[in-house]
C-alpha cells in the first residue's frame, strides 16, 4: 500500500487546530516552498538555528516543509559560549524532541585566546565568535546552502537581500553583484565551494512572526515573556544579571524588575525591556503598540551606522 | 482604528469559529482576512517616489522611534514639514547613500487594520527596466508616479508597458505634487484621461487615478479634502486595501514536483506548491511529460490530512499506484492540460550586460525543472512608442524581446497569461551561472506554424462593433502591430472575399 505512512510518524495531525489566517497562510506556502527548493537542490544543506523566536518559526517551518519525514539537514548552532544558560536549556530540549541532527560549534580560536565580549569590545567579539566561527563551522561541514531566519523588515540593508543570497567560497556577500530574483524561481546554480544563504522568512514582519508562534503554538525560550528578574544597567541597556561572569562595574547595582527580551543572543550584548507581558497575547499586545523596533536592544546594531552591512559583507549572517 | 474595521473583524472571527482571548482592538489585527497585496512603485526621485513610500511607512507606522532617530541623525536637516528625509529610510545600501544612487530592488512592508502589503521599490532611471521586470514579476498592482506639473512622461508609457507585459492587470496612477499645481481639478482630468487612453491601449482595464501630495499626506493614508474638496474618490491605501490578489484558481490543477518524500518504504509524496485550479482525493491526473495517468489518493500537510487543496498551497500528494514521478515533473489534471512540446514563443527581458545570444544553449528554470534550450530573438520591443521591430541578432541588456525557445527534451509550459506560476521562467547562463533573462510564456509553436510562420494569415470580416471588442483584449493589443485593420462596408467586405475565393 504506497498511501499509509510510515510507522516512524513524528506528529500527529490535528484535526481541530484553529486554521491560519490567509496571510499567514500565504507566508508559510512561501517558507516550505524555499525548504523544499533548496533541499532539493542542494547537496548539503543545514539550518542555522539560534535558538531564537525567529530560529523558532523557521524550524516550525522546516518540520511543516517536510513532513512526514524528517528534516533531512542538520541544525547549526554557532555559539559564542556567551548566550544565556535557558537559551541552551531550551535548544537541549527541542534537538531531542524532534529528533533533529545537530551540530555545535564554537570558535576554537576564541576559545583559547579567551576571547570575551567584556575585554575585546562588542565589535570584535561579534567579528571572532560568530562571523569567523560561522565561516569556520560551514567550511568544515561543507554546505554548499544554509538556510537563515533574516527578515526585510530588519533592517535597511536586508531590504535588497534576495531569498538565494549568493556568497563567494570566502563567505562575501556583493550587494552589487546579486542575482535577480523573479516570480518565485530560484537560481541556485553555484561553482564548487560557492554557497547560497536561504532566507524562507524574507517576507516576514515582526508582528507576523509573533502571531504564527501564537497561532501555531510553537514553544520558545522563556525570556521572550516578563517574569521578575536580577538585572545591571549598562550603556543604557539592561544586562540579565544571573551569569557569574558578569562582574558589576563600581557604581553599578543588581536591580529586579519584571523585564523580557525582544530578542536573544549573548546576555552581556543583549538588553531587556521592562514589561508586564507574561504569555504570547501580553507580547502581541505590546508589540502592537510598541514604537522602537526589536533590533535596539543590540549592541551590535548601533557600533556605526550602515554596521549591518559591514558585518554582512564580512560574512555575518 | 475605525468602528466597522472592528465589526469585521468580530464577524470575521465568528465565521472562522475562532476562539481569542484578545480584546476588541487587537482582534482587528488577529483576524486579517486577507493575502498580502503585492505591489510596485514606478516613478523616478523627480516623481517623489521615494517621499510617496517613505509617506506610506510613516503614515501607517511602520517607521519605529529608533529607527525614526537614526534617520533625523543621518539627515542632518529637515525639511519643512518637520520630516525627515524618507530617501534615506529607503535607500538602504552604504554603497547607494555613498552614490546617492537606488541601484537595485528594495521590499518594503507595511500594514494597515485591513491588510498589509509588500512593496517592491526600483529605481525609476538606470537600468529600470530589468529592476522593474524583478519588482513587477511579483506584483499584483502598480503604482505609476507622475509628476502633477509635467504629467504623462514618455517614461510613464516605459512603465506601464513593461507593467503590463509581466502581466500586471490593476494600475494606480498617482497624481503626485498635487500642491504644487493649486490642486487643479482640470489638471487632474486631464492628465487621468490620457492616462486611461494609454492603459486601455495597452490592455488594462483596472484603472485608479488619485490626486495627491506624498510630501503633506494627502490621499495617501489620509485623505486630502481639506485641501481639495471636490476630490470623492478613494485614497491610495484606501484602493489598496481593496485590490485583488492574483489568482491562479479558476485554471486547471497543477503541481510541479519540487521533491519526492520517501520516509519509509511504504510511503511515496510527491512535494510542491500547487501551481494552479485545485486537487481533491479521487481527482485523476496526468504526471508530465511522461503522459502516466494515476488517481489522488491523499493530500498530506503537516496539520491535517486535506480533502482539497487550491493554487497557492504547498502540499504533499499520495497516488493510487506507483508511477516513476520525479523533480521537475509536474502533475496536472486529466481534462485541462498544459501544452507539451519542444518548441514555444515567450517574450523575455534581457537581464545581464552580455545580453541574451542568438543560437546559444542556456539552462532554463520553469517551477521545479530545468533544462537546456536554444533561445533566438525574433523582435524586440521599442519602449518610446510600444511597438515591435524585427531583430534577430542580440537582444542588448534591458531589452525585451519575442524570441524562439527550442528545448532538447520535451517541455511543460502554460502560457503565461493563463498561469503567471507555469508561464513563467528563467534563464541561466551555464558559464557564469547568473540569472540572464526573465521570461514569459506566449504560446507553443506548432511543427505547422513553424513552416509557415511568416507567411500564414487569416483575413476576417467582421461587424466594426465586434471587432472593436476584440481589438481591445489583452492579446489584441499586445500583438496589435501584426495586424492589418481595414475600415470598410459590408458590401466591399464581400467582394474582397469574392475576389479571394477566385483567386483560389
Amino acid at each position: 500500500m504506497p498511501s499509509t505512512l510510515p510507522e516512524t510518524e513524528l506528529h500527529n495531525p490535528q484535526t481541530t487546530k484553529t486554521p491560519l489566517d490567509p496571510h499567514l497562510k500565504a507566508l508559510e506556502n512561501e517558507a516550505i516552498h524555499i525548504f523544499r527548493e533548496v533541499a532539493a537542490e542542494f547537496e548539503k544543506p543545514v539550518m542555522l538555528y539560534s535558538v531564537g523566536k525567529d530560529s523558532s518559526v523557521l524550524l516550525h517551518l522546516a518540520r511543516k516543509a517536510f513532513y512526514p519525514g524528517r528534516v533531512p539537514f542538520p541544525l547549526l548552532h554557532v555559539n559564542t559560549g556567551w548566550k544565556f544558560a535557558e537559551m541552551i536549556a531550551f535548544r537541549n530540549d527541542i534537538v531531542k524532541k524532534y529528533d533533529l541532527d545537530f551540530i555545535e560549534h564554537i570558535n576554537p580560536r576564541g576559545k583559547a585566546e579567551n576571547v570575551t565580549p567584556f575585554t575585546h569590545g562588542s565589535a570584535l567579539f561579534t567579528d571572532i565568535m560568530k562571523t569567523e566561527g560561522l565561516r569556520q563551522a560551514l567550511d568544515a561541514g561543507g554546505f554548499d546552502a544554509a538556510f537563515g531566519g533574516a527578515r526585510r523588515d530588519e533592517e535597511a540593508s536586508r531590504a535588497k537581500e534576495r531569498i538565494y543570497s549568493f556568497r563567494t567560497p570566502e563567505h562575501r556577500w556583493d550587494p552589487r553583484a546579486q542575482r535577480p530574483e523573479l516570480w518565485n524561481i530560484y537560481n541556485g546554480m553555484i561553482r564548487k565551494g560557492e554557497s547560497v544563504r536561504a532566507f524562507p522568512l524574507s517576507n516576514w514582519t515582526e508582528v507576523d512572526i509573533w502571531r504564527y508562534i501564537q497561532v501555531e503554538d510553537i514553544p520558545l525560550v522563556p525570556l521572550y515573556y516578563a517574569k521578575e528578574r536580577p538585572y545591571v544597567e549598562r550603556d543604557g541597556m539592561m544586562i540579565l544579571a544571573e551569569d557569574p561572569r558578569l562582574e558589576l562595574l563600581p557604581g553599578e547595582t543588581i536591580q529586579h524588575g519584571s523585564i523580557r527580551f525582544r530578542t536573544l543572543g549573548d546576555f552581556p550584548l543583549t538588553g531587556a525591556i521592562p514589561s508586564q507581558a507574561t504569555n504570547l497575547e501580553e507580547v502581541i499586545a505590546e508589540l502592537e503598540i510598541a514604537t522602537v523596533s526589536e533590533r535596539q536592544g543590540r549592541a551590535i546594531d548601533r557600533d556605526q551606522s550602515g554596521s549591518m552591512e559591514k558585518k554582512k559583507r564580512e560574512g555575518y549572517f | 482604528m475605525t468602528v466597522s474595521a472592528i465589526a469585521q473583524a468580530a464577524s470575521a472571527d465568528v465565521t472562522t469559529g475562532t476562539v481569542t482571548a484578545f480584546p476588541a482592538t487587537e482582534a482587528a489585527r488577529a483576524a486579517r482576512d486577507t493575502r498580502p497585496l503585492r505591489l510596485i512603485t514606478c516613478g523616478s526621485v523627480d516623481d517623489g517616489k521615494s517621499t510617496l513610500i517613505g509617506r506610506l511607512l510613516w503614515d501607517t507606522k511602520a517607521v519605529k522611534e529608533d529607527q525614526a532617530a537614526t534617520l533625523r541623525r543621518d539627515s542632518g536637516k529637515q525639511n519643512d514639514l518637520g520630516l525627515p528625509d524618507f530617501a534615506l529610510l529607503l535607500d538602504g545600501l552604504q554603497a547607494e547613500r555613498e552614490q546617492g544612487i537606488t541601484i537595485d530592488v528594495a521590499y518594503r512592508y507595511f500594514a494597515t487594520d485591513k491588510r498589509s502589503f509588500i512593496v517592491a521599490d526600483t529605481p525609476g532611471h538606470e537600468q529600470y527596466t530589468r529592476n522593474m521586470a524583478t519588482g513587477a514579476s511579483t506584483a499584483d498592482l502598480a503604482v505609476l508616479l507622475v509628476d502633477a506639473r509635467t504629467g504623462l512622461l514618455e517614461q510613464t508609457r516605459r512603465h506601464a508597458t513593461i507593467a503590463s507585459l509581466m502581466g500586471i492587470k490593476q494600475f494606480v496612477l498617482a497624481v503626485n505634487k498635487f500642491d504644487l499645481v493649486g490642486y487643479d481639478r482640470a489638471r487632474f482630468d486631464q492628465i487621468t484621461h490620457e492616462f486611461r487612453e494609454l492603459a486601455l491601449s495597452l490592455g488594462v482595464r483596472q484603472i485608479t487615478a488619485i490626486p495627491m501630495s506624498a510630501l503633506k499626506g494627502e490621499n495617501v493614508v489620509y485623505d486630502g479634502k481639506a485641501s481639495m474638496p471636490w476630490y470623492e474618490g478613494q485614497t491610495l491605501v484606501e484602493v489598496l486595501e481593496l485590490a485583488t490578489v492574483r489568482s491562479a484558481q479558476t485554471v486547471g490543477f497543477r503541481l510541479p514536483v519540487q521533491r519526492v518524500s520517501r520516509p519509509g518504504e511504504s510511503f511515496r509524496g510527491y512535494q510542491g506548491t500547487v501551481a494552479g485550479g485545485s486537487v481533491k482525493p479521487g481527482d485523476s491526473v496526468v504526471i508530465l511529460p511522461s503522459g502516466m495517468v494515476a488517481n489522488v489518493t491523499k493530500i498530506i500537510t503537516f496539520d491535517l490530512v486535506r480533502n482539497a487543496a487550491v493554487a497557492g498551497d504547498a502540499i504533499t500528494l499520495v497516488l493510487d499506484r506507483q508511477v516513476d514521478v520525479s523533480r521537475g515533473d509536474m502533475i496536472v489534471s486529466i481534462d485541462s492540460q498544459p501544452q507539451v512540446g519542444l518548441d514555444f514563443d515567450a517574450q523575455l527581458v534581457a537581464l545581464q550586460a552580455e545580453g541574451i545570444q542568438p543560437g546559444r544553449r542556456y539552462w532554463l528554470k520553469s517551477g521545479s525543472r530545468r533544462q537546456r534550450v536554444t533561445a533566438n530573438p525574433v523582435s524586440q520591443l521599442d519602449l518610446k512608442t510600444g511597438s515591435w521591430t524585427q531583430r534577430t541578432g542580440l537582444l542588448p541588456m534591458n531589452g525585451i524581446g519575442k524570441v524562439h525557445l527550442s528545448f532538447d527534451e520535451n517541455a511543460v509550459f502554460d502560457a503565461y497569461e493563463q498561469n503567471r506560476t507555469t508561464g513563467a521562467f528563467i534563464l541561466i547562463d551555464p558559464d557564469t551561472n547568473n540569472t540572464v533573462a526573465g521570461g514569459m510564456i506566449t504560446a507553443k509553436r506548432s511543427s505547422l506554424t513553424d513552416l509557415r510562420s511568416d507567411e500564414a494569415r487569416v483575413i476576417l470580416s467582421l461587424p466594426a462593433d465586434l471587432a472593436d471588442q476584440l481589438m481591445a483584449t489583452e492579446l489584441f493589443s499586445r500583438r496589435r502591430d501584426e495586424t492589418d485593420l481595414r475600415r470598410m462596408t459590408a458590401g466591399e467586405a464581400s467582394q474582397i472575399f469574392k475576389d479571394a475565393a477566385v483567386d483560389i
